[in-house]
């Protein structure tokens, strides 16, 4: 394979082979002046595109488009920017130390920028406080996974195995949404006959494909798997001989689910005991059979609790490391995976090393040519993070990449006044996001399809984003920025700008940790169509083949077994009262992406899904007055935000839903994190809601 | 902190690990009349039906203890409470200190007192489990005494081991505190279905060798006999130190006894003149209890519970809760009957508000209806969804199956935001097959659920062409 083909320009006619700007599927396609094609030889997406994928290049041609730094809103030149950007860092540092200036990333960044983010925090800035907004995601699945079978990989298999697998549990996730071409694969395992088995509190998409639906109670996931648990286990469907073999912990965990009896499960879930027996059935008699998660079971403060007792079930029906079976998290943003990898979490370096860990410390001080003890260690997450800044202990300053918290954080008015009390805030973006807006200095960057990268997508498969299109001219890449900041702050050796030369380094950082990328190149990755990690470089002339299916021979725990650890469940961490009397919980709609930073800006995506909705039961519609097409009022004790009501019998009449990708529902969000994860409740808090009074009319 | 806790069956080993989960340092000493590790006595009747294995229905393990720093004085029992020097004496002579003191005694099996009634046993403990799997092995008949919730899943667990099981009930209906006559009526037809006898009204004077006689004289036919005639609270502890007792042991909001020192909780408690039999109460009272001795919230309150009753019995289906037996003169009722079908749906409305509930055969409303009453929130005014909550949206739906009753507007792809209209311009303008409509409008080209649609209204157009033509 050339140079060229595997990191710049087109390489065929219909243009450049490259993967989706938006979600964790990372669905391939062809880009052509413009011009979007499905790839066929991506398993994700086997050609399948939704809205999102095949109107993607619009953005690149969007008039909204930054192509100049603004300095205090005005329009500067790059060395003026970033003159001020370093003087102001040099300042603030000098005055409070390194850890007042932060860093805050994305799960959208590639694994290049990723990693160049948390090198730049901890050798540039010499900072501990960096953190990212894939705290929001899949953390509590992390915290699990890796407590359990001591490595943390979304999916430990092929996606290709869903459709081989004869049912399938996926407890919070509404892919039919989220990520279309998903579905594909699940309709591949429901026409051999395979069973789908959805719980979520709406009918959702996805739901509405099921043979199961269990509609759960918001925050009650984790009843749910202890009682699914406990049937399993009193029904005859423990895998006794795989317990034995590949687990420790099991007696505990029976032990600790005998207190999770259906009936008692089913008075605080209100999913009826016979749906339950149902699904555990449908379970336990497949050959082979999956649990997945998604946000709605991981985004509350018992997320890696919630995960980990999923976790448990399928272990408890001798699931994961069995080929064909298992445990995933389906990981929601585009690089949810490999931007958890590499060092842009506060308590992370690369290769997934630990950095309170010496030997990780010492290991990659080297690859970064400084003194393992001038490496900052851990520092705050996400939310404590942002709740931080601007205080009298908290970074005064802030460096902000691929991501826009004033909407996607949770309790985001709280936020936004914290961003406001910084003393500097730089933020990096290709549009005016609506946390840019508030910045100092803006950087206007390049995206996805005008610059080379990697991106891991949710099955631990490293793929390759090729450059196929010229950045407009002004823009420059993270990396590129980087540099220029380095330089500035005396480093700027240290911070190459081409992508494969940081791939390189990444790699050697990365070799001897889980997340083990050292045997990868941009060569592998286009002949292979993707490298699955953990992949080490080899000595010899035989290549590392990549892992697919991490656990078949062993956990990745010190002694090769699974962990099963007892957990309990607990009610949410604000629940329903007289004053807030609803459950409200927030997701995604299939047309918009994240904060829609970059979906609001495109404009059949808009045409679909205009506006920020509130979609609640008839029978809460009937009491309040509320047709369909009326304004609403939701209030939380955080805030209030206003939609437009969507009457909907999916919903459970005592849950209001309403979609994140507009400033709105995180006003309301409850900020109470997971004690491991660090994870916010997003999926659940205490809300009331109202008709909004038309001119003229009082609502009492 | 010293705190002692008497009696370790549900109540009291769950606020041990309660006490414990919320305060790593105050010493706890637990006796226990029992020599087992405690158990989930709701389970028993499944252990009885042979659903759950005895050693499935541990609560705590038994290096738990241990690792938790907890004493645990298991097979001693308490005899005296010395309030004076706030000691308590067990059985062995061994003397306990205590600042704080959680009595959780329990409750006893009610045992009729009837000539040869020892020859029956008792269905309270693991070891009542033991003696009657042991003798439903051999047993070629078993009658079971009490038609209450115990006494049907007894029986109905008996007849899943295949024995001929005879249920005699003193009342006129089975479960007469928590169901009306003809859910009474309906559920003894479901149980007899499943092998269960059942005679009601009858009073049983006698416990023979291999026989049940009844107050008639009338001989029934019992190499088993296993009593389920309810309990009553074990308060002779408390009542011999002086303590407050009516039926239970008598506690405030603070389940506090009239010692400031001693507090109960479970079954041998009544807390504004109510004593509970369900487990649920009880945890609710020791996780108050746990607040206040540690601290933890000293503003915990016990309010009273809703009970909820759910029957355990492989293919009946029954949960009832409130006041079901109000008329029509006292609240609104919404009541479905399908006897044939064994289905018994009835809803006791006060207010706008559910205070009760019965529902008898396999239904997906019992969730939604026991959190309704449980949070007593506000009920929708149609209240046929409630007891039918399939139907509920059923014929609302936005798209209809068929092309031709689809409209226009109906959107066929989600995945890429296509509707019926869409696809009809398309072929329209020329587009004769799936394939070349999903060219022009992208749609099935996500998931690919829609492809079955999108090919059924191709192939209507078609077909309308052809009869156009």
């Amino acid at each position: 394979m050339s140079q060229a083909a595997a990191g710049t320009a087109a390489d065929t006619t219909v243009g450049s082979a490259t993967h989706c700007p938006y979600c964790a599927l990372q669905c391939g396609m062809y880009v052509a002046k413009g011009e979007i094609t499905p790839r066929e030889d991506i398993p994700a997406n086997a050609g399948g595109l939704c809205q999102k994928g095949w109107t993607a290049a619009e953005l690149l041609t969007s008039p909204e488009r930054l192509t100049t730094p603004l300095l205090h809103g005005s329009p500067v030149s790059w060395d003026e920017a970033l003159d001020y950007v370093a003087a102001r860092i040099e300042a603030i540092r000098t005055e409070h130390g390194p850890d007042s200036v932060a860093v805050f990333g994305g799960g959208g960044l590639t694994n290049e920028k990723a990693y160049q983010l948390g090198k730049f925090a901890r050798v540039a800035l010499r900072t501990s406080q960096i953190d990212y907004n894939g705290r929001f995601c899949m953390s509590s699945a992390a915290a699990a996974v890796n407590r359990a079978f001591g490595m943390d990989r979304g999916l430990p298999f092929p996606i290709t195995d869903i459709a081989r697998a004869d049912a399938v549990l996926f407890a919070g996730g509404n892919v039919a949404e989220t990520m279309p071409p998903f579905v594909r694969h699940l309709n591949a395992m429901r026409s051999r006959g395979g069973r789908l088995v959805v719980a979520d509190p709406r009918l959702t998409q996805t739901a509405k494909m099921a043979d199961l639906h269990l509609q759960v109670t918001p925050g009650t996931d984790l009843a749910l798997a202890l009682g699914l648990l406990h049937i399993a286990i009193a029904d005859g469907y423990a895998d006794l001989d795989y317990l034995a073999a590949r687990t420790t912990g099991f007696e505990e965990v029976r032990t600790s689910v005998s207190a999770w009896w259906p009936e008692r499960v089913e008075r605080v879930t209100g999913v009826p005991v016979a749906h339950m027996r149902e699904a555990v059935r449908i379970l336990g008699e497949a050959e082979r059979a999956m649990v997945l998660t998604g946000r709605g079971a991981e985004q509350h403060a018992k997320g890696t609790d919630t995960v980990t007792a999923f976790v448990n079930l399928a272990l408890t029906l001798g699931l994961p490391g069995r080929e064909g079976s298992g445990y995933g998290c389906v990981t929601g943003q585009g690089n949810g995976q490999g931007g958890r990898e590499h060092g842009q979490k506060a308590d992370q370096l690369p290769g997934y090393r630990k950095i309170d860990d010496p030997a990780a410390r010492a290991h990659v001080a080297a690859v970064w040519g400084i003194d393992p003890a001038d490496l900052p260690g851990p520092g705050r997450s996400a939310y404590e993070l942002l709740d931080a800044l601007g205080t009298p202990e908290g970074p005064r300053a802030l460096l902000l990449f691929g991501s826009n918290p004033v909407v996607s954080a949770p309790r985001a008015g709280h936020v936004a006044r914290r961003l406001d009390a910084l003393d500097l805030l730089v933020v990096s973006d290709f549009v005016l996001s609506e946390t840019a807006a508030m910045a100092d200095v803006v950087l206007p960057t390049t995206q996805w399809a005008e610059e080379a990268g990697t991106m891991t997508n949710l099955e631990g498969r490293v793929l390759l984003r090729r450059q196929a299109a010229a950045p407009p001219p002004g823009a420059r890449s993270d990396l590129e920025i980087l540099r220029g900041l380095a330089e500035r702050l005396g480093c700027g050796e240290k911070f190459p700008t081409d992508p494969r030369a940081v791939f390189d380094e990444l790699r050697r950082a990365s070799a001897g940790g889980v997340a083990d990328y050292s045997g990868i190149t941009y060569e592998r990755i286009a002949a292979e169509t993707g490298v699955f990690w953990p992949c080490p470089e080899t000595a010899g002339e035989e290549q590392h083949p990549g892992t697919p299916r991490p656990f078949l021979d062993g956990f990745a725990t010190p002694d090769g077994r699974a962990r099963l650890v007892p957990v309990d469940h607990r009610p949410p961490a604000e629940d329903v009262d007289e004053e807030f009397p609803l459950y409200l919980t927030s997701g995604r709609v299939l047309a918009h992406y994240q904060s829609g930073a970059q979906t609001r800006r495109i404009r059949p995506l808009t045409q679909a899904s205009p506006e920020v909705f509130v979609e609640l039961h008839p029978d809460l519609a009937e009491r309040l007055g509320v047709t369909s097409g009326d304004r609403v009022r939701v209030r939380s004790r955080r805030g209030a935000a206003e939609g437009v009501a969507r009457v909907n019998v999916s919903i459970r009449p005592d849950t209001l839903f309403m979609p994140f990708h507009w400033e709105g529902v995180n006003l309301l969000t409850n900020p109470a994190l997971d004690p491991m994860s660090r994870m916010p409740e997003f999926k659940v808090c205490a809300a009331a809601v109202e008709r909004c009074a038309e001119d003229g009319e009082r609502v009492a | 902190m010293r705190l002692v806790v008497v009696g370790n069956g549900m109540a009291g080993s769950r606020l041990v690990s309660e006490v414990r989960a919320r305060d790593k340092d105050v010493k706890i000493t637990v006796f226990g009349a029992e020599a087992w590790q405690p158990y989930n006595r709701v389970l028993l009747s499944n252990v009885v039906a042979g659903t759950s294995s005895p050693d499935q229905v541990r609560l705590l393990d038994p290096r738990w203890y241990a690792e938790h720093g907890v004493t645990a004085r298991l097979g001693v029992e308490v005899t005296v409470i010395d309030r004076d020097c706030q000691t308590v004496v067990a059985a062995d002579g061994t003397r306990e200190p205590y600042d704080v003191l959680v009595l959780a005694t329990g409750s006893e099996p009610v045992v009729p007192p009837i000539p040869g009634v020892e020859r029956a046993t008792a269905f309270r403990t693991l070891d009542d489990c033991d003696r009657i799997r042991q003798a439903a092995a051999s047993a070629r008949s078993a009658v079971v005494v009490g038609g209450g919730l115990l006494g049907i899943e007894a029986a109905r667990g008996l007849a899943g081991r295949g024995v001929p099981v005879t249920l005699l009930h003193l009342a006129g209906h089975l479960m007469e505190r928590q169901l009306d006559e003809e859910a009474g009526l309906i559920l003894r037809e479901t149980l007899g279905t499943l092998g269960v006898a059942i005679r009601t009204g009858v009073t049983v004077s006698a416990v023979r060798e291999r026989h049940v006689e009844l107050a008639t004289g009338e001989l029934v036919d019992a190499d088993l006999v296993v009593l389920a005639c309810g309990v009553r609270p074990v308060v002779g502890l408390a009542d011999q130190a002086g303590l407050a007792v009516e039926r239970g042991i008598l506690v405030d909001d603070e389940l506090r006894t009239d010692d400031p020192s001693i507090f109960a909780i479970g079954e041998c408690a009544q807390h504004a003149g109510r004593v509970y039999g369900l487990v649920a109460p009880g945890w609710e009272q020791a996780s108050v209890v746990a607040d206040l001795v540690t601290g933890a919230d000293k503003g915990a309150r016990y309010r009273g519970s809703r009970l909820v009753t759910r029957l355990k019995a492989r293919s009946v289906e029954l949960a009832a809760m409130g006041e079901t037996q109000l008329t029509e003169d006292e609240a609104e009722i919404v009541r479905f009957s399908h006897r044939h079908k064994g289905t018994y749906r009835k809803l006791v409305i006060r207010d706008g508000r559910l205070v009760g509930a019965i529902l008898l055969g396999e239904t997906s409303a019992v969730g939604t209806l026991t959190q309704l009453f449980d949070r007593g929130g506000p009920l929708p005014g149609d209240r046929t969804g409630l007891l039918f909550p399939d139907l509920a949206g059923v014929g609302g739906a936005a798209v209809a199956d068929s092309p031709t009753r689809m409209p226009d507007s109906a959107r066929v792809c989600q995945c890429n935001n296509v509707t019926k209209g869409q696809i009809r311009a398309c072929w329209e303008s020329g587009a004769r097959d799936v394939e070349a409509v999903a060219a022009a409008t992208r749609a099935t080209t996500g998931c690919g659920s829609c492809r079955d649609a999108v090919e059924g209204i191709v192939g209507w157009l078609c077909e309308q062409e052809g009869v156009n033509a």
